[in-house]
């Protein structure tokens, strides 16, 4: 009656089940490799029999085009970084201070509150490239004497700012408002202040929650960064344009349009760790 | 249990196997043979028959065309059209405009006007996309500022290395910056020579280059301020105007005899004195 639980030896049909399984993922394995080389050969075929075929691949995947073209639009990249550096900063500080505005309950705040809805409403109505054009020529064309020659770059940013905070502060006002009354009353109830609860309690867990669409504004502004080009600035997009002017080919186009989208590609990879990491931290429950 | 698993299995082959035979016809599937054109030697093969369809940009500057309207036929570059569509045999009543942006018509593609004229000049770039005809007017490539702008009283190109210099993006004014002036920040592009004038009436930028009459009627009427610094003298800076035209375009060589012939003929030169004498002469810059 007494097994010897220290070596288990499972029977021989537990032995015949996981041969089955093994055979069985082997088979499907193969199968998906052939099916895959097999649709690829299709497509492969297909494309490269496609009369045209040739005009297209001289005209969009021109390889010395691409070739000459690449510093300038490797140099237009590194323009647009540079902006997109400087605005994600500025766009969450004052979409986050935007959002704040609009959560103050004090009656003595409401200008503030009223201040912040009328702006959000305004700017994300108002299409990014009117704002362009308008801060990118129209403020420096007042000629105020004290402001001097505001570089292109600057302009650029302060434009997609104002634009883009209007998004992210809803975002965040979402994150902040989700978050459980409890947590807020508890934190005032523990004794700090409305500033502390904020700070400590409410937007900690209101930004994990909320990251996933931050990022996306992210990766959205990472391309309309490209549109600052409109003021003179020459980035990827220009630069592209340039030298689709110059040799007559559409390659370069196609090239800035790969190295944005290389570029979306690790932030997008990125964010879903992170997202990944922050949910199974909320979801695994309070440890104190 | 085993019946229902192997008759799934068997209606997944059939499907499977039904697509990839699918694809496969769609891709052995070639397409019908070009439609051989009919041969009419007489008539012009216009976009649309019997009219002559004429492209220029939005808005037509003066002395190009006067007040932003081709159809009265004042201006150089109008007065020219309707001469070429007489030469070709098209009345007045005949000739249809269509406005397009710079870019657009100088682009590879099939084309929504039979010829287009927009101070186009003739490179060896724009040929391998677009037919020209022969050119109707040769022009420099003129630098223009405002007044009290670190650009106002250049003489030399030197004077203008360190400044920002700006045109319109794809245009030969671009490309004279980049080679003769190469100045020292790069130059600025912008979508069209309005935006590039907003920017120097913004004073974002110090100087501006376009053609000779462009420059000359930019400054005198639409730029508060506005002084020409003075004329790009280079090899790459002689500048030949053509039509444009749809590459392998049916009318290029009747075009371009008739351009040809109104040159012969003196009207090209009537036209330059009536439309653009006010528009010649501004000092060289070394």
């Amino acid at each position: 009656m007494t097994q010897t639980q220290s070596e288990y030896e499972p029977s021989a049909i537990e032995h015949a089940r996981r041969s089955f399984r093994i055979q069985r993922k082997r088979k499907s394995t193969l199968v998906a490799i052939a099916s895959t080389l097999l649709f690829s050969l299709v497509v492969a075929i297909g494309l490269v029999s496609t009369p045209g075929w040739e005009r297209v691949t001289e005209s969009f995947f021109n390889i010395e085009v691409g070739i000459e073209a690449f510093p300038r639009i490797l140099e237009g990249i590194w323009l647009n970084l540079r902006v997109l550096f400087f605005t994600t900063i500025s766009v969450v500080v004052f979409g986050l201070l935007l959002a704040l505005l609009r959560t103050l309950r004090n009656p003595v705040f409401f200008p503030l509150r009223l201040f912040a809805h009328g702006y959000v409403d305004f700017f994300r109505g108002l299409p990014l490239i009117i704002v362009l054009y308008i801060v990118g020529f129209g403020i420096p064309g007042l000629r105020l004497e004290w402001l001097g020659r505001i570089p292109v770059e600057v302009l650029g940013t302060v434009a997609l700012t104002l634009t883009y905070s209007a998004y992210v502060s809803e975002v965040f006002r979402a994150g902040i408002e989700s978050i459980h009354p409890s947590q807020r009353l508890a934190a005032r109830s523990l004794g700090l202040s409305y500033g502390k609860s904020m700070r400590l309690v409410v937007l900690p867990q209101a930004i994990r929650r909320v990251a996933p669409p931050l990022m996306n504004d992210f990766v959205a502004l990472q391309k309309d960064v490209g549109l600052i080009s409109v003021l003179g600035a020459i980035d990827a997009v220009r630069g592209a344009q340039i030298e689709v002017a110059t040799y007559a080919n559409f390659t370069p186009y196609v090239l800035a349009g790969i190295l944005f989208v290389l570029l979306a590609i690790p932030t997008v990879r990125f964010t879903d760790r992170i997202s990944a990491k922050l949910a199974q931290r909320e979801q695994s429950g309070s440890a104190l | 249990m085993s019946i229902t698993t192997s008759r799934l299995t068997a209606f997944r082959t059939a499907i499977s196997s039904a697509i990839v035979a699918g694809v496969l016809a769609i891709a052995g599937c070639s397409a019908p043979a070009e439609p051989v054109p009919t041969a009419e030697p007489e008539a012009l093969q216009t976009i649309t028959a019997g009219k002559l369809t004429i492209g220029t940009g939005l808005p037509a500057y003066e002395p190009w065309v006067v007040g932003d309207a081709p159809e009265s036929g004042e201006g150089f570059e109008a007065a020219v059209a309707y001469a070429v569509a007489e030469q070709l045999g098209f009345a007045p009543e005949d000739v249809v405009w269509v406005r397009t942006t710079f870019d657009e018509a100088i682009q590879p593609g099939v084309k929504n006007f039979d010829f287009n004229l927009q101070q186009y000049s003739i490179t060896d770039e724009r040929k391998a996309s677009v037919d020209f005809s022969s050119p109707y007017y040769e022009t420099t490539q003129t630098v223009i500022t405002v007044k009290g702008s670190k650009a106002d009283g250049a003489t030399s190109i030197a004077d203008l290395k360190d400044l920002v210099i700006g045109a319109a993006t794809g245009t030969t004014s671009f490309t004279a910056i980049e080679e003769i002036i190469q100045p020292t920040a790069g130059a600025s592009a912008f979508n069209s020579n309005d935006d590039a004038k907003a920017a120097l009436a913004a004073g974002q930028i110090d100087a501006l280059v376009v053609d000779l009459p462009t420059a000359l009627y930019l400054t005198a009427v639409e730029i508060d301020g506005g002084t020409i610094v003075g004329q790009i003298s280079g090899a790459a800076s002689g500048d030949q105007f053509g039509l444009v035209l749809d590459k392998d375009s049916p009318l290029t060589a009747a075009v371009t005899a008739a351009v040809d012939a109104l040159r012969e003929d003196g009207t090209l030169a009537a036209l330059e004195a009536e439309w653009l004498a006010d528009y010649a002469g501004a000092p060289v810059l070394q």
